[in-house]
């Protein structure tokens, strides 16, 4: 089939950017989205152009690299689902496909598609895990932990920091991201002593980090590969007050 | 001349590692900030090691390719973590488990290596668990376990088909604290290019920032590299997409040998390509394979009838039929041989007729679908978006594809390479595996080797040479001659774009198009079953086909910004050197073992059949030029406490 792209071009972060026309023809639907560019790309070389930047690693929906908004939805239209598996299947010969980045602020672009969310890091950096230092530890089984309960910490941990719930938002808020790992650790006996304390420096990170609020609109959920609930951010909200009200907000020893 | 010394510990094998930590020199708490450590990469192997010498006080400086230290090649670890807790009582034990292991790996590994890997297993789950890795669980709390390729008891521990990612994951936590902490430095998105030796000991490392194409130079006391597996040389794998061989590589060139790198392993369970545009395969867990019975049809007319149409008695459960012991369950190269095998026979289904089918029809009518949802569910899901069937309702399609390799970097027992303060963890080193690795156990050695021995090895070589440690700084002549280097590489890279632009049109051809095709000889040649012909026809093709590349080919784009093309032609250009030492190796290697299969070298019933009088040793190959023949030397093996048997698994 052939398809008519429209693909954003930016050389860098502090250029401005705009939509380029290219026709991507002989596309078969087995083709993965990724392979298709790959293709497209080989040609614009051939052609002595330069190729669409745009980044990927795993290619099988885990490690959160790619990232590509497609006719104004983050990893495009199949649901549960990153970029990378997104296949030509779910398109029809002539199509028109606009390709752009994940847009935040928080998120500036590097060059075409390719955008830095380094920002996610420093907010788990802020306490997305437990304190614990490499040495021995009580064994595996000494803490019994519900099914119930291990199997909700492993839904919330799922999250793949894709950031595509950020790039969604119209608020540009992580609450989804964030959420999703104060939701796995406080599911776990392990996450309770840092319960607090975690919920605070991360809410606040999220904050200096230049995302939004979240005001319930729910197109985090709806973009989210992983099929991360919307539940863990009124759970957040909840362990946020609750933090506040048992230390004051200090979260620093004094 | 090198000459290796494994450094293995006296003493019984269950005493060995013990004996050397008592040896082993401490760094004391005041002078251990002094000390700058420099980590490459942030997988199982990276994260832990980072994150374990950081909270013991070293000062860190951590580097990934990615744009987040959490996105490393590890996270699409699928099927599990083993370790013998014995929590199923079923016999477990550490020396079940390293007995599996130095077996599953032909008696090619280093026995008190892969004993000390047995020993750590149960810690490993141990410290993830504390650190809040949601294991999979039985209803009365405790952790589940099951079972995978080449054992007999139930010690792998997983999180759904995500295990790997929850592993990593939980590193990357400790790694983040320590980033919070201010005692490890994040560099992402940087690529590291080349090692600086200072009077002959690895003192820093020579990096690109991906993202405005800047090199830098980094001073440390030491450099531990963890930077993954070459699978990708074949560029079908089910690696991501950029893992690479240029750290290891350019150590090598440096000074450090390259041990066994014919070892390739061959996934039997992965879905087969569809288009001739395919980058990259994807893997089915082999945890399938506890469910899934594998067949193809018994008569070739059916091989393009709907699967569901095959009637029980038409059908050929191979696996089954000639390994009644393991069933479905053998090791993955005996897996993946037989696939490869009924397919070059002609029982091929699917539409490009390339895959054996792998049937959950019988655990779905006796354990119920929903009990299969729970175990595989997203592994059911992944196959469906990538083919658009649904395994519940048919068979899954798989071949084998390549996805991991035990070979690597050489290390003594301590990790560190014959560089002196060039330490390698996790799938760089050649260490423990031999000729093949079991399942579930390359998260378990990355773990091993980063959280347990890492720290411990590379303090001792801090205490006991900090006279010799003298101050470096990256500004002084070495560095500056290392980077010099990085730049004219780069820089005759750049040429190759101009130089193809010179060729007529329909001579010119792009990066990724030279990469292929190594891809295609590598799978041809030194693939799942190698012959000397094969092997002799790879090392012309490939040195035909590097002079070809150097001859001209396009790049497009500059170096000062993001270019995947710049960056996959420093891949591709170590991939056409890695590529022909696999070849060689392969070929001096004139026995069957693990993976390594010489079609002449098998016994009557097809399976790889050793040559432990002539071939019991470890390959480890030194650089002597791009194009000019390498030296081998030689590690013998000795094996005190095993005794070397055909392996079996009838
Ligand atoms: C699909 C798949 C499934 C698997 N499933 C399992 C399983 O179930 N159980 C199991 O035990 N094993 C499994 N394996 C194998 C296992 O995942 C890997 O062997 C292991 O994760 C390797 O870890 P590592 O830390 O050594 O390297 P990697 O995870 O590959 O990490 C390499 C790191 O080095 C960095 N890096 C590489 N080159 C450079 C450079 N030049 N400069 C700077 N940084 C660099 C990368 O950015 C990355 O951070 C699987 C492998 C695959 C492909
Ligand atoms: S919550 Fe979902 S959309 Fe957001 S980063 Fe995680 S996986 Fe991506
Ligand atoms: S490339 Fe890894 S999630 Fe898409």
């Amino acid at each position: 089939m052939t398809l008519n792209l429209k693909v954003w071009r930016q050389s860098g972060a502090d250029s401005a950017g705009s939509l380029e026309a290219v026709v991507a023809h002989g596309i078969s639907p087995e083709m993965s989205f990724l392979e298709m560019l790959d293709l497209v790309n080989e040609r614009l070389v051939h052609d002595g152009k330069l190729p669409i930047e745009f980044d990927s690693d795993c290619r099988e929906g885990i490690c959160g690299t790619c990232s590509l908004t497609i006719n104004g939805k983050a990893h495009g239209p199949d649901l549960g689902t990153a970029v990378c598996q997104l296949h030509m299947r779910s398109f029809s010969d002539g199509d028109t496909i606009v390709i752009e980045p994940f847009r935040a602020r928080a998120f500036p672009v590097v060059k075409d598609l390719v955008v830095d969310r380094a920002a996610l890091d420093r907010i788990i950096q802020a306490g997305g895990y437990n304190s614990v230092t490499t040495g021995p530890h009580a064994d595996a089984n000494a803490t019994l932990i519900s099914k119930p309960d291990a199997d909700a910490a492993f839904e919330a941990a799922t999250c793949i920091g894709c950031g595509a719930c950020v790039a969604a938002c119209p608020n540009s808020s992580a609450s989804l991201f964030t959420s999703a790992k104060l939701t796995q650790f406080a599911k776990l006996p392990q996450g309770q002593p840092e319960r607090d304390i975690r919920t605070i420096r991360m809410v606040t990170t999220m904050d200096d980090e230049g995302f939004g609020n979240c005001s319930n609109i729910g197109e985090c959920e709806a973009v989210c590969p992983k099929g991360i609930s919307i539940n863990n951010i009124s759970r957040m909200r909840r362990d946020y007050v609750r933090a506040v009200l048992r230390t004051g907000g200090r979260v620093t020893e004094s | 001349m090198t000459k290796l010394e494994s450094k293995v510990p006296e003493g019984p094998l269950h005493e060995k590692w013990d004996n050397r930590k008592h040896h082993y020199g401490l760094v004391s708490p005041n002078n251990k900030k002094k000390h700058t450590i420099i980590v490459v990469g942030t997988g199982l192997a990276g994260a832990s090691s980072a994150a374990s010498l950081a909270e013991m006080g070293y000062k860190v400086k951590n580097f990934c390719i990615s744009d987040s230290p959490r996105r490393a090649h590890s996270i699409a670890a699928q099927g599990g973590i083993n370790a013998n807790k014995n929590y199923p009582n079923d016999g477990d034990s550490t020396w079940g488990l390293f007995y599996d292991t130095i077996k599953g790996g032909d008696y090619r590994s280093r026995e008190a290596n892969t004993y000390r890997l047995a020993q750590l297993s149960s810690n490993i789950i141990d410290q993830a668990v504390a650190q809040g890795v949601p294991f999979a669980r039985e209803y009365g709390g405790e952790l589940a376990t099951r079972s995978f390729g080449g054992a007999l008891v139930s010690r792998t521990f997983y999180a759904r088909g995500q295990t790997g990612q929850q592993l990593l994951l939980g590193a990357y936590g400790a790694l983040m604290r320590q980033v919070d902490g201010g005692n490890c430095e994040m560099f992402a998105h940087r690529e590291m290019l080349d090692l600086v030796m200072v009077d002959g000991r690895a003192r820093g490392i020579i990096t690109r920032n991906l993202f405005t194409g800047a090199l830098e130079r980094h001073a440390a006391d030491a450099v531990v590299l963890c930077t993954g597996g070459y699978g990708r040389a074949y560029f079908l794998s089910t690696n991501a997409v950029n893992s690479n061989a240029t750290a290891a590589w350019r150590c090598h060139k440096r000074g450090a040998l390259m041990a066994n790198p014919s070892y390739v392993q061959i996934h039997p369970t992965c879905i087969p390509a569809s288009t001739e545009y395919q980058s990259k395969r994807t893997l089915m867990s082999e945890s399938l394979r506890n469910d899934g019975r594998i067949w193809v049809p018994k008569n070739k007319e059916d091989v393009g009838k709907p699967p569901n149409s095959i009637p029980p008695e038409d059908r050929d459960y191979y696996l089954e039929r000639k390994y009644p012991a393991f069933g479905n369950l053998v090791p993955r190269d005996v897996a993946s041989r037989n696939a490869h095998y009924m397919v070059k026979q002609g029982y091929g289904v699917g539409p490009l007729r390339n895959a054996v089918y792998l049937d959950f029809s019988t655990a779905i009518k006796e354990k119920g679908k929903a009990a299969i949802e729970a175990k595989y569910g997203n592994l059911f899901d992944m196959y469906q978006k990538i083919t658009d069937e649904n395994p519940y309702e048919q068979p899954m399609r798989i071949f084998p594809a390549v996805h991991y390799v035990m070979g690597g970097l050489w290390v003594d027992y301590d990790l560190m390479s014959n560089l002196p303060g060039l330490f390698v963890a996790g799938e760089a080193n050649f260490s423990d595996h031999g000729a093949n690795r079991l399942g579930a156990s390359a998260l378990m050695q990355g773990l091993a080797d980063g959280y347990f021995i890492v720290p411990a090895s590379v303090s001792n070589y801090l205490a006991t040479e900090r006279f010799n440690l003298t101050p470096v700084k990256d500004d002084q002549a070495e560095f500056k001659a290392v980077e010099k280097d990085v730049r004219a590489n780069i820089d005759e890279l750049l040429k190759l774009n101009e130089l193809a632009l010179k060729k007529p049109a329909e001579e010119r051809r792009t990066v990724i198009d030279i990469y292929s095709e190594l891809g295609k000889i590598l799978w041809d040649d030194v693939g799942i079953e190698r012959t000397a012909e094969g092997l002799e026809h790879a090392l012309e093709a490939i040195p035909r086909l590097r002079e070809e590349f150097y001859s001209g080919v396009l790049i497009p784009g500059s170096d000062d910004t993001f270019n995947k093309y710049l960056e996959i032609a420093g891949r591709v250009a170590d991939f056409l050197e890695v590529g022909e030492l696999m070849a060689r190796d392969a070929l001096d290697r004139d026995e069957s073992c693990g993976c390594h299969f010489r079609a002449d070298h098998q016994t009557p019933k097809g399976e790889a059949l050793r040559n432990d009088e002539d071939f019991a040793y470890v390959a480890a190959w030194e650089y002597k030029g791009r194009g000019e023949k390498p030296v081998l030397h030689k590690e013998e093996l000795e094996f005190e406490f095993v005794e070397l048997k055909q392996r079996s698994y009838e």
